[in-house]
């Protein structure tokens, strides 16, 4: 499924650039919707959707995550970057 | 004779035939329905308002549904996230059977009677029978609430296996008008479709069986999908309004203006008098918290609370909320069974 497929378009450009380095709370570089870098693009869409959907890719780190809906709650999970709930969620 | 007075007469004759004789609306009049003006859109609902009181009464009845397994289907129903087939991001994941008894519970409480088991396959395997005989069995045995199920196309062995299990209703979808159908998907037939339905009603568990609407299909079609649920009664018809899905062959559609949805849950009462008529999908996108009120006045009677498969809902308290409000009471659970 190529660039679906959770491919690693890792941000150390982006964030070094930034003069980010690594910290405990990742900085959201890719909109967790459509997946694109959050400065290429206007995502004004894709935030208003997120209120009716969970995100789909990392901020982080654009890879896709194991999304997991219940009626209540959902848990979105990044390989490297770990577990997301509603609760935990700072939408970017 | 003029648009107009047509239009006054489709409602005229929809009082007569359906509220005071019972009979539902044929397909030349659902479409009669569809095509009334804006003008005439209170009238119309609260036709099927009363239409849904005289047979159904004030009750509305509450559902959750939860996925036991998500996306990597292979099937192409061209507006799901979970097919296989298109670049959505939807990943494929399992929920385990604690999961679902948590669920189950947390549905429970909310005061719903319903909890729906949904898996993303075109029809079930002995592995996903076997997960879902646990997960039944584990749900029945902690939670006071009906379990059902929708797994895709089931063999009548299958089916009576899944009575069996204690599954009392049994999800699947028309989804479209026999003739959008191809539209729609490719690797199924809505004959297919069709004859699971008869087998779940054959198999004893009542059929649960709707479709969506806003996917490009013309008023006839739209039409024709009431008509085809008229004709196969089901006890319950979840209907649902595309919420376009990025990545999906339909993800670009528009959202279908408020007040087709309206009328659609109008001609699908008067098409339906005595089903069950549940908002399924897409309804918090379509109707926002207006429509969704109009709509229980205009011949629903029934909600699935909380979120969905892979898309999220209003907060159940908003939905219970608003049922006290409009004096609907929640369908106790003892009268399901
Ligand atoms: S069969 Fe169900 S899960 Fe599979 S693509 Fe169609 S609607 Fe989606
Ligand atoms: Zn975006
Ligand atoms: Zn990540």
């Amino acid at each position: 499924m190529g660039a679906h497929d959770g491919a690693p378009l890792a941000s150390d450009s982006l964030a070094a650039s930034d003069g980010l380095a690594e910290s405990d709370s990742p900085v959201a570089v890719f909109c967790p919707r459509c997946g694109i870098p959050l400065e290429h693009g206007d995502h004004t869409v894709c935030r208003a959707a997120l209120a009716l959907e969970p995100p789909r890719y990392c901020p982080t780190c654009r890879r896709r995550m194991v999304v997991q809906v219940t009626p209540s709650d959902w848990t979105a999970r990044c390989v490297e970057h770990g577990e997301t709930t509603r609760s935990t969620w700072a939408p970017a | 004779m003029t648009a107009e007075a047509v239009d006054t007469d489709i409602l005229h004759v929809a009082r007569e035939q359906v509220l005071e004789r019972g009979e539902r609306l044929t397909y030349d009049q659902i479409v009669q329905v569809l095509q009334t003006s804006d003008d005439q859109l209170d009238e119309l609902l609260a036709i099927a308002h009363e239409v849904r009181m005289r047979f159904m009464g004030p009750d509305v009845e509450v559902e959750g549904i939860i996925s036991l397994k998500t996306g990597g289907c292979p099937e192409d129903c061209h507006f799901c996230s979970q097919s296989g087939q298109f670049t959505s991001p939807v990943r494929s994941v399992w929920l385990n059977v604690p999961e679902l008894v948590r669920a189950a519970k947390l549905t429970r409480d909310t005061g719903a009677s319903e909890f729906c088991i949904v898996a993303a396959v075109r029809g079930p395997d002995a592995k996903l029978m076997e997960q879902l005989r646990e997960a039944v069995a584990a749900i029945r045995d902690s939670v006071d609430i009906n379990v059902a199920a929708s797994i895709g196309i089931l063999t009548a062995e299958q089916a009576a296996e899944m009575a069996d299990m204690g599954i009392h209703r049994y999800n699947h979808n028309l989804e479209a008008g026999r003739s959008f159908f191809p539209q729609v998907v490719t690797t199924h037939s809505w004959e297919e479709r069709w004859d699971t339905c008869q087998l779940i009603k054959d198999s004893g568990m009542e059929l649960c069986c709707g479709g969506l609407v806003g996917m490009g299909e013309s008023i006839e079609q739209r039409a024709e999908l009431a008509d085809q649920l008229g004709e196969l009664e089901p006890h319950e018809v979840p209907l649902n309004f595309l919420n376009p899905r990025p990545g999906t062959p339909f993800g670009d559609l528009p959202v279908m203006p408020a007040n087709d949805a309206l009328r659609c849950i109008a001609a699908f009462r008067l098409a339906l008098p005595r089903t069950i008529l549940r908002y399924a999908g897409g309804r918090e996108l379509t109707l926002g918290d207006l429509g969704t009120r109009s709509g229980l006045l205009g011949g629903i009677n029934a909600v699935i609370v909380g979120n969905y498969l892979t898309t999220l809902g209003r907060d159940p308290k908003e939905d219970l909320a608003l049922l006290d409000d409009l004096k609907m009471p929640i369908k106790a659970l003892t009268d399901t069974f």
